[in-house]
């Protein structure tokens, strides 16, 4: 977790049979046996998918790789660790700038490090971090060539009355994602997601609660480590809805015009191949409805961290322990 | 072999803390909580500085809550009220899992009848704001509104015992960086000075029985068994019953 690699990932479905010299097996052919000259004939396959690592970029980090981006320009990227980020070049591997770095002279002093990172989908210059004490740090590299003196500083002041000694930990934000028109940010903490305005450091725009029933088990959490599990978000193709993970193999959406939410499941059980998801409701006490399920039976186990959503279809990939599942809108489902 | 301490009984009557925040039952309960909320992350330390590869962000998440802890009992001057709580058996696996901690300060202030604690907050919010290594600062400059219950504490002492305490917090990043084997060791003999500190500086405060403790702190050199990773079920074994001496203290 301190290397990165760059991968070229090829699809083959065909290959070609019926060579000169060389018999089905592979093996040379006695050319005595040879009486005529054949053109090899390419025949379908089975689809395999072939990975091979293209650049290896090692030795830019100390510390365990957070984040990487590759920028607008199409030829430069990010990688940011837990202290430092680093600038490479796609073509250039055994060197890379430093261009933020918050390590303190005296590691005594540390109390705040860098969880993500991307660089903003339009403008090469500019990219933000985000911290484990909730901020958010948008830096410009035409300002310097050390980019610790940050362009804007987007933090939301605490709430007094929801202070708690979890407070720090559940506001660090385990992932930052740029909306695909540039404007906004999306962030993620332990219990929101939030809408950053590029142009209002103060506070979010939006702020929607992913799994509030939680605030009051902060302890339990605390206790089993799961509080500092970190979660994904993403923005679908025309930034009107957000997605994320959470516990019980849920995940949810949140469409930012009509201010609905939903929260589905990702799971062998619940869906079948071809079968709409139905939504899923966590019952807080008072009512409950049939199929309902209650916070104490969640299964925090079973959660999920990485979630994508295709760049210009509704189409989701869902990570959910060992299986990965992918989604796609009712109006697509015609398309194979 | 070190002398196994007195230990508290497993927090139960959370139909206590439910019920009434305010009162003389809501103060033993939130200190008692918040007690077991220091050792359980004192533990989590101790067990990531014993990883291959440490987590540097969860270790800095944990360090940073453990700091706010002890800045808080500090301020409170609550040190004194651990000594009078133990009252039998605790077991840090069998945790309950209560709200009260994750209410706000403020709820907690109201239990107390203790005014000036909102002043407190506010000026935790602030201070906290600013960089970690201002924490001993943080502590003298609220000394004026200090008018709780008298308390034989003195103000420089609490600094001292931050002071050791911020030594084996920064110790537990120094050996992150480093990842020396030694350090564990290292880091137990600092916390258990500055726990002996502690103890000799409430002898008016504490029982005869408590001192019996200093004693068995002074033989307690370093914990041979914590030098082996071989075995982490028995480390962590060893860690629940130095945890729970250290809590003694």
């Amino acid at each position: 977790d301190k290397t990165i690699k760059l991968w070229k990932i090829t699809e083959r479905d065909k290959r070609p049979e019926g060579y000169n010299l060389k018999d089905e097996e592979g093996k040379l052919k006695d050319l005595s046996t040879v009486t005529s000259l054949q053109v090899p004939v390419l025949k379908p396959m089975d689809l395999m998918v072939e990975v091979t690592p293209r650049r290896i970029f090692a030795n830019g980090h100390t510390y365990h790789v957070n984040s990487i981006s590759v920028n607008s320009d199409c030829e430069t990227y990010m990688s940011a660790d837990d202290l430092r980020i680093n600038l490479w070049h796609l073509a250039i591997t055994d060197r890379s700038f430093n261009i933020v770095d918050i390590k303190p002279a005296n590691m005594e002093d540390l109390t705040e490090v860098i969880t993500a990172s991307e660089f903003h989908p339009h403008h090469c210059n500019l990219f933000v971090y985000s911290s484990s004490k909730g901020s958010l740090r948008l830096c410009d590299m035409r300002a310097s060539a050390l980019c610790d003196k940050h362009f804007w500083v987007y933090e939301e002041p605490e709430d007094p009355s929801n202070r708690s000694f979890f407070s720090e930990i559940i506001s660090s934000v385990s992932d930052v994602k740029f909306s695909h028109s540039g404007r906004y940010m999306l962030t993620r903490d332990y219990l929101t997601v939030k809408v950053w305005d590029l142009n209002m450091e103060t506070k979010p725009v939006e702020t929607y609660q992913v799994h509030d029933y939680l605030r009051s088990k902060l302890c339990s959490l605390y206790e089993n480590d799961c509080i500092f599990d970190k979660f994904e978000c993403a923005w679908n193709g025309s930034d009107s809805v957000i997605m994320t993970g959470a516990y019980n193999n849920f995940f949810r959406m949140f469409d930012r015009n009509t201010k609905r939410d939903v929260t589905l499941e990702a799971s062998r059980e619940s869906s079948k191949p071809r079968a709409i998801l139905k939504p899923r409701r966590v019952c807080v006490g008072g009512k409950r409805r049939k199929d309902d399920i209650s916070v104490d039976s969640l299964d925090f186990t079973k959660k999920i961290l990485h979630t994508a959503w295709h760049p210009t279809e509704n189409i989701i990939a869902i990570a959910a322990t060992n299986n990965l599942y992918i989604f796609q809108d009712k109006v697509n489902s015609e398309m194979h | 072999m070190f002398v196994r301490g007195l230990k508290r009984k497993c927090f139960d009557g959370e139909e206590d803390i439910e019920g009434t925040l305010a009162g003389i039952k809501a103060i033993p309960s939130y200190n008692l909580q918040r007690q077991s909320l220091l050792d359980m992350s004192l533990v989590k330390l101790q067990l990531c500085h014993m990883l291959v590869e440490p987590n540097l962000c969860r270790s800095v998440l944990i360090a940073n809550t453990v700091r706010q802890i002890q800045e808080e009992m500090t301020q409170d001057g609550t040190w004194q009220m651990i000594n009078t709580q133990s009252t039998g058996q605790a077991s840090l696996d069998r945790l309950v899992s209560t709200d009260i901690l994750c209410r706000s300060s403020r709820d907690q202030a109201e239990g107390k009848h203790v005014t000036p604690y909102s002043t407190f907050s506010k000026d935790f919010e602030s201070d906290q704001a600013q960089d970690g290594s201002e924490t001993m600062s943080t502590a003298s400059s609220v000394q004026a509104p200090r008018n709780l219950q008298s308390n034989m504490w003195e103000m420089e002492n609490p600094q001292d015992n931050k002071g050791n305490f911020q030594k084996s917090l920064d110790q537990i990043f120094e050996t992150l960086e480093n990842k020396s084997p030694n350090s564990v060791e290292d880091l137990f003999s600092e916390v258990d000075n500055s726990y002996y500190d502690l103890d000799t500086m409430l002898t008016g405060m504490m029982s005869s029985t408590k001192m019996g403790h200093c004693d068995s702190l002074e033989t307690f050199s370093s914990p041979t068994n914590t030098a082996s990773n071989s075995n982490c079920k028995s480390d962590l074994n060893d860690l629940d019953h130095i945890v729970e001496i250290l809590v003694e203290s």
